[in-house]
């Protein structure tokens, strides 16, 4: 998990949780993207659905932030973690046959790493306006949590044959 | 080395062809030929079992100086050729010649991986710290402030450091010699050939005519304070810390040279299709 | 049900849907029962997941091409298939089976206006507990072309051994599945039975026989640096090699390959490497080394679709520049071009048998089509052709490696020869060897290498030349199918026509084509080249009749039997 940058005020508060949805964002595209050029249709939807998802979030807080720079802002203070954000998800986790309960697992990892980094701030800041917000944003960040338990209940875990493809790798050059 | 058994009694001039070097009076090459001969005869090499491969450049003319087999190829690929021959031809003894341009920039990736792959063969590498048969460019081996036709004011770029490479690279056997000395560079080849695995021999081989700069070597040159470590690690502290002019044995590894997977035949070809059969 | 001598299909899927699985285990089958059969197949990008279909040609007779259109087309999806849309022609009379949830049919299917009956496979597979949709497209196919479920049921059993009985019993159970589906379908159309043999029959790809023709052949050493559509020559050799007491080494790059099989070769090991037209460029340099230095080696070009990196999974005929005129300086020296599958295998061996007999580089011409594609072929005879290059063993005074005598070959001392030392080298030499610049050697050296080529005496092999008639269609390599299916069914409507397709490229045979051509008054060429690049090599080597035309198209398209009688149809007079 990664360590709390020096969170001192609000705004860098607002700042770095946007920051962590709109990675989020990218990396959903991201895996969209490559289901689409995979030819599985069905995560196509589902990653894009989450993409949605995080980018509906991440206006929330642009919005609560009233800051129209806060993209600026956020990558400004990027520096401090080795990945991209907390709730990063692990693009290395995708498989090409890859089903909607992966997907859903990958989400479930990362909205978990989300809620443990903004309860380590409530635990660890000293300033009260930067402790209500971070209470606030472990609501939210639970709120996901239940959400993505309550997806997986429409989604049986896969057979062990699930990523058996018959037709061997293909040498491309 | 060859499994040959030695002959006894070879002179170094048994060695040498009759051609005549096109190197320039005063080349250091002319010694490192008389420290392969030198060193052919100690080991009592046969002449028809002993190679000696190289690429192109003045030093890649060696091969028709000596009277045993050799192959003159094209540049840069002198190892990739000795490989071939080598694990398709184990018995023989082969000897890879080439040059700081030849060996570390055209040849530069050969190089790497002949030393990783440690195959027994004993590379040695003439270093001038110049292109001297295209005139005078600089090679990798060059300092960052010599003035060249194509680097005026010199290149700026650090130099290539081959021995620190080679160690790297898992070479089995690592050492500088200067061709100024042809009898301790004759002993150090002896060594090298009779190690197994990749060796790999810098020798400092002055260029008269374009570094003329270079005829100070023999002031400069100086043996190794200590003897050869079969320590990895110590030998890449020594290495990298030298001053360039320590001459001796610096490292001497233990790890197995590479065996050629060449067995007997075991089917006929016949046996061969039977995949193929309907 | 009307019977006809050849039918093909295309099955076609994505994302693991294992279209080429179920491909080959009909290919398998029908060509166990006795049916020839050809197999290509063209894909996406992907490594893993991309759109895949599974392309296969049978009939009753020898079959060295593909047909002009598939006649039936199982489509598991249709994702992205549009991507290779114009290599699934189909006519008005195809029947196309799909699934409904597959996507949207490939505009190529629905412009052709084929029949199209929707079946819903991935959902039948889904009823069988490990089921898949490509067992059922496997029985469907094999259903509506009159294979019977017993040589399936054979292969599925070989196939999936290791993957243990329930796979096996899956398999089947899709088989059957789709088998039955099939029954309520009408094709209209039924193979006709094989044809009974008693030959022996391989199922192999070209570069498969590219490899044992080079075993054959004699070579004992090959370097390695794989490339797309070559690998698998290399891939072959590793352990075939190793059965018979040769090896197969991986170099670090193309030009390290090259190198080491010259230095193999040097040391008396006939030795061969295989790339594509990158990795060819690559070894251009130490193929001038090897004819100058008189080393015998054979390099193989499984030619790609170019130039560059071009499109590394396609077939194309466009190196022929490169390895007929690709070496600085004049370095005559040996190109040899395989025509099918089967004659891989002795064009491979024959290359050998020619490098050390002329001690000289040999370039193969081969291709992606005929590389990659399987084939059920006739086991090719044994030919006599073993590499066997004149050595220098009793040594008398000064040996002169680049002797010159009559034939122009020199005897060559292999290292270990007493006496018999010299320095091979790429720089101008005399006849000792020893580098010189003396314009009495440059030429007689020069003299010695062109004539040893241009006096050997290369037999009928040369070419394949079948036929009468004024009109000659002349080609090469993997088109010679093509060429002469087109040829066929001209004859069958009363035209009568010549095929010519050398097979030895280099040195040109100017007196053999000529009499090869008595009579001809117009002449076709067919190549798989944006620039004509054979036709432009006939005209600068040999004289052709005043009437020429040229039908010339690059790749990925292959040429179809139908274009060629098409060019030949509009050029009545």
């Amino acid at each position: 998990m990664s360590k709390a940058p020096p969170i001192t005020n609000v705004s860098d508060l607002m700042a770095i949780a946007y920051q962590i949805e709109a990675d989020a964002v990218q990396r959903y595209t991201v895996l969209a993207e490559q289901m689409e050029t995979h030819n599985n249709p069905e995560l196509v939807k589902v990653f894009r659905d989450l993409a949605r998802a995080e980018g509906l979030h991440a206006e929330e807080i642009r919005k609560l932030a009233g800051d129209e720079d806060i993209a600026q802002r956020a990558e400004a203070l990027r520096g401090w973690s080795r990945g991209d954000s907390p709730e990063e998800v692990d693009l290395g986790a995708a498989h090409y046959l890859m089903t909607p309960w992966h997907a859903l697992q990958l989400s479930l990892v990362g909205e978990k790493r989300a809620l443990d980094f903004f309860t380590s701030i409530v635990e660890t800041t000293k300033d009260p306006k930067v402790k209500e917000m971070a209470s606030e944003f472990v609501e939210e960040e639970a709120e996901h949590v239940n959400l993505v338990y309550r997806l997986l209940r429409k989604y049986p875990k896969p057979s062990d044959s699930w990523s058996d493809d018959p037709d061997t790798p293909l040498a491309q050059g | 080395m060859s499994s040959i058994e030695p002959r006894l009694a070879c002179k170094p001039a048994d060695y040498k062809s009759n051609v005549n070097p096109i190197w320039c009076p005063g080349c250091g090459d002319y010694h490192v030929l008389m420290s392969f001969t030198r060193a052919f005869a100690q080991l009592g090499l046969a002449p028809e079992n002993t190679v000696v491969v190289s690429g192109i450049g003045c030093s890649s003319r060696i091969p028709a100086y000596t009277n045993c087999y050799g192959f003159h190829g094209v540049h840069g690929r002198s190892l990739a050729l000795a490989t071939g021959l080598k694990v398709s031809r184990p018995d023989l003894t082969v000897v890879v010649a080439s040059g700081d341009g030849d060996g570390y920039s055209i040849g530069g990736n050969h190089f790497l991986h002949a030393c990783r792959r440690n195959i027994d063969m004993t590379y040695v590498v003439m270093d001038n710290r110049v292109y001297g048969m295209t005139k005078g460019q600089p090679s990798p081996t060059t300092e960052p402030d010599f003035d060249t036709a194509l680097s005026p004011g010199g290149t700026g770029l650090s130099p290539f450091h081959p021995l620190v490479i080679a160690l790297a690279s898992g070479a089995n056997f690592v050492a500088r010699a200067f061709s100024g000395e042809p009898n301790e560079t004759a002993n150090i080849l002896v060594e090298a050939i009779k190690h197994p695995g990749f060796s790999f021999v810098e020798i400092l081989s002055p260029c008269v005519t374009f570094r003329p700069d270079e005829r100070d070597w023999k002031s400069q040159v100086h043996p190794a304070p200590v003897g050869p470590t079969s320590d990895p690690a110590k030998a890449a502290r020594r290495i990298m810390t030298d001053d360039g002019f320590n001459i001796g044995i610096l490292y001497r590894g233990a790890r197995a040279p590479y065996r050629p997977k060449i067995a007997n035949a075991t089917v006929d070809l016949a046996e061969l299709e039977k995949d193929f059969e309907l | 049900m009307p019977n006809a001598e050849s039918l093909s299909v295309a099955i076609i899927g994505s994302g693991g849907a294992g279209a080429l699985t179920a491909g080959n285990m009909l290919l398998e089958a029908a060509c166990a029962a006795g049916w020839h059969g050809l197999m290509t197949r063209t894909v996406g990008p992907q490594i893993r997941g991309g759109e895949a279909a599974a392309l296969i040609r049978l009939a009753t007779h020898p079959i060295d091409c593909m047909a002009d259109r598939f006649d039936l087309m199982i489509g598991i999806d249709w994702l992205n298939a549009n991507r290779f849309g114009a290599e699934i022609e189909v006519a008005a009379s195809s029947l196309i089976v799909s699934d409904p949830r597959g996507g949207d049919l490939p505009t190529v299917v629905t412009r052709a206006g084929a029949r199209v009956v929707e079946l819903p496979l991935k959902e039948m597979a889904k009823e069988i507990p490990g089921g898949r949709p490509n067992m059922i497209a496997l029985g469907i196919a094999a259903r509506l072309l009159g294979l019977g479920e017993e040589p399936l049921i054979r292969v599925i059993t070989k196939q999936l051994a290791s993957k243990g009985q329930g796979a096996i019993d899956a398999s089947c159970a899709g088989l059957k599945a789709g088998f039955a589906a099939a029954a309520n379908l009408d094709f209209g159309v039924t193979l006709a039975s094989p044809k009974p043999s008693t030959a022996k029959r391989w199922l192999v790809s070209g570069n498969e026989t590219t490899g044992l023709g080079a075993i054959r052949g004699g070579v004992r050493f090959a370097a390695a640096y794989p490339i797309t559509p070559a690998s698998e020559i290399l891939e072959w050799l590793a352990p075939n090699l190793a059965k018979v007491g040769g090896s197969l080494f991986q170099a670090e790059d193309e030009l390290a390959a090259i190198n080491m099989i010259i230095g193999a070769s040097y040391g008396g090991t006939p030795a061969l490497t295989a790339t594509s037209g990158p990795g060819l460029s690559l070894m251009i340099e130490a193929l001038g080394l090897a004819t100058a230095a008189e080393v015998p080696i054979v390099v193989i070009d499984v030619m790609r679709a170019g130039p560059s990196t071009g499109i590394p999974t396609k077939s194309e005929q466009a190196d022929l520049n490169i390895a007929v005129y690709g070496l600085h300086g004049d370095a005559p020296h040996l190109v040899v071009a395989p025509q099918s599958v089967s004659d891989c295998l002795f064009t491979t061996q024959w290359a050998v048998y020619l490098a050390e007999a002329l001690q000289t580089s040999a370039i193969v011409l081969s291709d992606q089509f005929v590389g990659q594609a399987v084939a059920a072929i006739d086991r090719p005879a044994d030919v006599a052709f073993i590499g066997q290059r004149a050595r220098a063993t009793e040594i008398a005074g000064t040996y002169q490696r680049y002797a010159i005598a009559a034939g122009g070959v020199s005897p060559m001392a292999i290292p270990g020869t007493r006496g018999g030392q010299y320095t091979a080298d790429g720089l101008t030499h005399n006849e000792r060897g020893t580098p010189t610049s003396s314009e009495n050697d440059h030429s007689r050296q020069l003299d010695k290498r062109r004539s040893k080529l241009d006096s050997f005496a290369y037999g009928d092999h040369w070419a394949t030349i079948e036929g009468d008639g004024d009109l000659a269609v002349i080609t090469w390599g993997s088109l010679t199918g093509a060429v002469r299916e087109a040829i066929d069914r001209l004859r069958h409507s009363g035209m009568n026509l010549r095929l010519i397709a050398p097979r030895l490229l280099l040195p040109i045979q100017p007196e053999r084509l000529k009499a090869a051509l008595a009579g001809v008054k117009r002449a076709l060429v067919v190549e798989q080249s944006h620039g004509a690049q054979f036709h432009r090599y006939l005209r600068a080597h040999y004289d052709l009749p005043s009437d020429v035309r040229v039908l010339n198209r690059p790749g990925p398209l292959p040429i179809r039997p139908s274009e060629i009688v098409e060019a030949i149809m509009g050029w009545r007079t």
